[in-house]
């Protein structure tokens, strides 16, 4: 049923807005993935390490307990292709790193203050990704 | 310290959300990038629902002198549009194309992502050690 995923991610959606605002309004920092997961990545046992490893901490956790908890019988339907992953894994961390910024950062918290480097990197990377995935899917047929 | 545990908290409820949003699905996101076949409009639903409450925060947080556990708001946004971001998302936007995962969801679904989410993260990682350097060459 389509009407019930959009339900969904409008649920979803709403919780991932929450979740941004509370990081705001408490911690006055910004909510971005990449972001958080460059500081798990740096200066270890500082202050921005610990908040990174909190907050991962619970990224990990809590999906995995509501997934046992609930069924859902969560899929990420990821492909096996090794090639295919480490070729991607290597863009999406090269890449938003370099934009300092991915759909969590530039996308939910930089739109909703219109932001313009947010409201730019969304447009770049929607764009950029509509034309790969046509030529992936339609032209060489690889996704 | 109360930080740490506001940080626990938003991370769990991003978490959810990516998972109940199906953001974390690989289908989902690819389908959303299939504009031109099987066009999926969900994440136009799931980036709705999380601008409109973070909306009103930033308005909140205009009114507020300070964070209530820490000492200072992000600054204002820069209108610096530079070659990083825009080669950035470039790259970004096809490796997600590539995939159909991002940062988020594919850390949100370490759990249930088999042994192609860590292999997926570890190249991620690597990219990410990858862009710290160029970003100290280039600054």
């Amino acid at each position: 049923m389509t009407e019930t995923s959009y339900l969904y991610g409008l649920s979803g959606g709403l919780l991932i807005g929450f979740a941004a605002s509370m990081y705001l309004l408490c911690n006055g920092r910004i909510m971005g993935a990449s972001g958080i997961l460059a500081d798990l990545l740096s200066n270890i046992k500082s202050e921005n390490w610990y908040r990174a490893l909190f907050f991962v901490i619970a990224l990990v956790t809590v999906p995995w307990i509501a997934n046992q908890l609930l069924n859902l019988n969560a899929q990420t339907n990821i492909t096996d292709n090794m090639m295919i992953i480490i070729i991607a894994g290597l863009l999406v961390g090269f890449g938003s790193h370099l934009a300092n910024g991915c759909t969590s950062g530039h996308g939910v918290c930089g739109i909703s203050r219109f932001a313009p480097r947010g409201i730019i990197a969304t447009l770049i990377y929607l764009a950029a990704g509509m034309v790969s995935l046509y030529i992936f899917r339609h032209m060489i047929g690889i996704v | 310290m109360m930080h740490y545990l506001f940080s626990f908290f938003a991370g769990g409820l991003f978490g959810l959300g990516l998972l109940i949003s199906g953001m974390t699905d690989t289908n989902k996101i690819q389908n959303w990038l299939d504009i031109f076949g099987r066009w999926d409009p969900t994440l136009a639903f799931v980036l709705t629902g999380a601008i409109i409450p973070m909306f009103f925060a930033w308005q909140i947080s205009k009114r507020m002198k300070k964070p209530c556990a820490a000492e200072v708001f992000p600054a204002n946004p820069s209108i610096k549009i530079n070659p990083s971001l825009v080669f950035g998302s470039i790259l970004f936007g096809v490796g997600w194309a590539l995939i159909g995962l991002c940062p988020g969801p594919v850390i949100a679904s370490i759990s249930f992502g088999g042994w192609q989410g860590i292999l997926f993260i570890i190249s991620m990682v690597s990219g990410i050690f990858l862009a710290k350097i160029v970003k100290r060459q280039v600054n």
